[in-house]
């Protein structure tokens, strides 16, 4: 697969992932926020609580499921993705980590999987 | 989601615990929590499991999910978990339904095609699950003739993941699988061995006769070629059969031991013989903890432990039969958990009568010292279990062509028989069986012998000429004597060739 194609899957995941979450009666405030740490693909707000959204996409799951790809080192960069976050943003309270997972489908559908205060 | 429920057993020796696993889907990310001190083989059970349902059709939890084996604080080990932990998550998801009463025992491994492959141990966990009242197991296709062995257990056969959940309620078609079988393991040809093969010995062969009839253990010395392993292996051909309970444990540690368990009740008390250079683990059992494997003194239990030269033995790996003969089991203790296995077995060694096995015939080369040592690795306390010591000699050309052929060992054992049913009319309302095993405080208290029958070895004991031990093992023997003879009680004769045998080898 090109690195085309790999941002490609990556931006369409997000895309979606943003529609799911707005459904939801999320309000999206943020996307793809970078620093030196790291990229954050989405920060949203719901019910007085600010969620930080980690998207992952596979377009099958014959590598198995997207979210198995989160690991725990993974996880501990994004809390600190999220703190950081709060700061450069002056906000106080506290922030939820989300991932959702992405199955793309061949026939243009998918399969969205939302996990909140992954853990 | 609900947390889905199904039971296996841990077996620790030969005794079986039921271990319920509990499996609760939760949010979070994938990840799989095993609790319940599962040993590595439990722990990997996740690869497995989770590829053998992929591969059977079923979808594998995608978030996070808890496998409890319970009681918590007791340690499981094997692969034969992973069946229960499969119908467990299968249940949580719905695909299985719950079991209202849980009496259903899941044991067997999983392959990555979703295949159930054959377990070790099953015999003595089914047996084990009897015992709890569980009313069915699932068991891989073939552990399905050694299970069939227990009574009031049905067993559901299952040849794949698949064929187990359909058996279970759910609603698929299982594919037909092929089910993975034991591996072809030739079977010795087991030779008729018969008494009528020993030519003269006869004295060996009354000593054998009286062995079978009190199990009374027993030492063997003479030459190379003398005819002791011949003697020895033809034993078990003169022991009674083996009762259903009896042939049912040994059945049970040959499916822990042996590379294809019975799949029929055999009969035939076990012989054993361990070669010289075994290992105190080889021969009474070892290994890590959860793995503990029985060795050839439980093989042996309900039948015949065999030592060959038994002097060479080392000495350390000798005395560690002193507890099975004094209790009647193994015990092995790990740090993380103890086995225990009944090793109830008649202990039959055999010794040349010194280092080079010539002496007798007068061109012995060993030194007095050397004679000395040989015999003295037996240690007393072990000796002292000993009944019968027998001398076994050499046939030469011209006893052999006068040598009557012994009687058969049908004919041997209708005796024995006769004598084993007086011993246990007057054993009824004791934990024995057998006159070998009595203590001899009982026998002297309960079946005290006229005064006149014991004046030979009560002036033996006086004269210090043998020990208040030796007293109570002839007591013993001149017991099973006077079964074999058909007499109420011994005699002095008796008991005269009782002591004759105690003193063969002085």
């Amino acid at each position: 697969m090109l690195v085309k194609d790999r941002a490609q899957t990556g931006r369409i995941g997000e895309d979606l992932a943003a529609e799911h979450l707005e459904r939801q009666g999320y309000q999206i405030i943020d996307r793809n926020w970078r620093c030196s740490l790291g990229e954050l693909d989405i920060v949203a707000f719901a019910g007085g609580l600010t969620v930080a959204v980690e998207v992952k996409t596979r377009r099958s799951a014959r590598f198995g499921p997207p979210l198995e790809a989160i690991t725990e080192e993974k996880l501990a960069r994004l809390r600190l993705l999220a703190v950081e976050w709060m700061r450069a943003h002056d906000r106080r309270g506290r922030i939820r980590l989300d991932a959702i997972g992405i199955e793309l489908k061949p026939e243009g559908r998918a399969r969205i999987q939302h996990v909140e205060a992954m853990s | 989601m609900t947390i889905g429920r199904a039971t296996s057993i841990a077996l620790h020796g030969l005794e079986g615990t039921l271990v319920p696993v509990e499996a609760d889907v939760l949010q979070g990310l994938p990840k799989v929590h095993m609790v319940g001190m599962p040993d590595a083989s439990v722990r990997q059970s996740q690869h497995r499991t989770w590829s053998a349902m992929r591969h059977s059709g079923f979808t594998p939890p995608e978030t996070k999910v808890v496998i409890n084996l319970t009681p918590a604080s007791l340690p499981k080990a094997g692969s034969h978990f992973d069946l229960a932990i499969a119908i467990a998550l299968l249940r949580a998801s719905r695909v299985v339904p719950e079991e209202e009463s849980e009496s259903t025992v899941c044991i067997g491994e999983l392959g990555l095609d979703g295949r159930l492959r054959p377990s070790r141990g099953v015999l003595p966990m089914v047996l084990a699950a009897q015992r709890c009242g569980i009313a069915r197991v699932v068991v891989p296709s073939a552990n399905v003739p050694e299970a069939e062995l227990v009574d009031d257990v049905s067993v559901i056969g299952a040849a794949s993941l698949a064929h187990a959940a359909s058996a279970l309620g759910a609603d698929i078609a299982p594919y037909p699988v092929e089910a993975i079988r034991f591996d072809e393991v030739e079977e010795a040809e087991s030779q008729r061995l018969d008494m009528v093969d020993v030519l003269g010995n006869e004295a060996a062969i009354a000593a054998l006769e009286l062995a079978a009839a009190g199990r009374h253990h027993m030492i063997m010395v003479g030459p190379p070629g003398a005819g002791k392993t011949m003697l020895a292996a033809r034993l078990p051909t003169i022991l009674p059969e083996l009762t259903t309970e009896q042939a049912l444990e040994a059945a049970s540690v040959r499916s822990l031991t042996s590379e294809r368990p019975s799949d029929r009740l055999d009969l035939s008390p076990p012989f054993e013989s361990p070669h010289h250079s075994s290992t105190a683990a080889s021969l009474i059992g070892g290994g890590s903890a959860g793995q503990i494997r029985p060795g050839a003194a439980v093989r042996a239990g309900h039948g015949v432990l065999f030592l060959d030269e038994a002097p060479e033995f080392p000495r350390s790996v000798l005395d560690m039969l002193r507890q099975p003969i004094e209790s009647g089991e193994v015990v092995i203790h790990r740090a993380r958990g103890v086995a225990r296995f009944p090793a109830s077995f008649q202990l039959v060694m055999a010794a040349n009568p010194c280092p080079c096995g010539k002496l007798g015939n007068g061109d012995c080369t060993c030194s007095s010292r050397e004679r000395m040592s040989y015999f003295s690795r037996l240690s007393g306390p072990l000796m002292d279990r000993i009944d019968l010591q027998v001398r076994v000699s050499r046939l030469s050309s011209v006893s052999r062509s006068a040598a009557q052929p012994s009687a058969t060992s049908n004919e041997i054992r209708a005796r024995v028989l006769e004598a084993r049913a007086r011993a246990s009319h007057r054993l009824c309302d004791t934990p024995w069986r057998a006159m070998g095993e009595v203590s001899g405080t009982w026998l002297r208290k309960t079946h005290p012998l006229a005064q006149g029958e014991t004046k030979a070895i009560d002036t033996a004991l006086e004269r210090g000429l043998i020990t208040m031990r030796g007293y109570d093992r002839i007591l013993r023997m001149a017991w099973t004597t006077a079964d074999l003879d058909s007499a109420p009680a011994p005699t002095s004769a008796h008991l005269a060739r009782s002591l004759a045998f105690r003193k063969a080898l002085q």
